[in-house]
């Protein structure tokens, strides 16, 4: 061990002190698996800043390296996966402005000049003038699988994957972090640097989005 | 129904800060009510925990072996270069 316990342990888990220990041994098992962990939405994050999927790809294989050179300097102030998609983000903020992106100032806070997003279309409820107002008109059916208990079959993972991928980037973003990667909101209010209000409402729209799409999938299969 | 009480339309645009805890305690007692008299939202809203619950499961991400390899790469020469 390069450090004693007490020193770096007070915001890694277990799990990760392990982790952490072993890549400094240079195993390249743990690399494997914090790649498996992290490459997807380490992708996904960068995709917010640059042009493309491409570019987006090239920053994660800069971050990486970025996390083996520092990792002896790195002295476990944050979780290592907060400090892993630190170093992805940053490197992907220098990449956006350096290609010129036009990303607006006010990238993240925004949100609510945005046109209205509503969760469900307008015309599933009933209208203003009608008896029982704004009540369902036409209500979801009640969907036939058991997401718990049975893998994604191939073809829902497919369509699910492409659904999240037209998402908004900033949606994109909170969403994969908190739904896929398993973030609580206050890791991802700070890896993001938005308030906590914002990444709800984010959060929300992406959520509304996906279970539309859903929706959409289930009743033509 | 009283004014009181929610709509469909806006309950289901306070279902994530239902999730999250952030609704203040009357209005959450609002979305309760609603819920236990609305099949519609009912199902609505368990439909978005199934939503949650399918994103959750696209967490095992096959990393593309293209880029495994060239990761495992950049991981050799860091090792390689003596750290």
């Amino acid at each position: 061990m390069n450090a004693p316990p007490s020193v770096l342990s007070h915001s890694l888990s277990p799990a990760e002190f392990t982790q952490l220990d072993a890549l400094k041994r240079g195993d390249e098992r743990a690399f494997v698996q914090l790649v498996a962990q992290y490459q997807g939405s380490m992708v996904r994050i960068a995709q917010m800043y640059v042009r493309d999927r491409i570019t987006a790809e090239e920053v994660a294989q800069e971050a990486w390296l970025g996390v083996l050179r520092g990792l002896d300097g790195f002295e476990g102030r944050s979780s290592l996966k907060t400090w892993i998609f630190t170093i992805v983000s940053n490197l992907a903020k220098t990449r956006g402005k350096r290609d010129k992106r036009t990303v607006p100032f006010s990238f993240f806070e925004n949100y609510d000049q945005d046109t209205d997003e509503p969760a469900v279309a307008a015309d599933r409820f009933r209208p203003a003038d009608a008896e029982w107002a704004f009540h369902w008109a036409t209500p979801p059916q009640a969907w036939d699988i058991d997401p718990v208990g049975q893998a994604l079959n191939r073809e829902l993972r497919t369509y699910l994957d492409a659904a999240v991928d037209a998402l908004p980037e900033q949606q994109r973003a909170v969403l994969t972090l908190r739904d896929i990667q398993g973030w609580s909101s206050e890791e991802v209010c700070n890896a993001l640097g938005i308030a906590e209000t914002n990444q709800r409402v984010l959060l929300h729209r992406a959520r509304s989005k996906v279970r539309r799409a859903l929706e959409q999938y289930l009743q033509e299969t | 129904m009283t004014d009181n009480e929610l709509t469909c339309k806006e309950l289901v645009e306070l279902v994530t800060d239902y999730f999250e805890n952030a609704l203040p305690e009357a209005e959450r007692a609002r979305f309760e009510a609603h819920l236990a008299m609305c099949d519609g939202c009912d199902t609505y809203v368990q439909q978005m925990r199934e939503t949650i619950a399918l994103v959750g499961a696209l967490r095992e991400d096959d990393v593309p072996l293209d880029a495994q390899e060239s990761l495992l790469q950049v991981f050799r020469d860091w090792r390689g270069s003596g750290f």
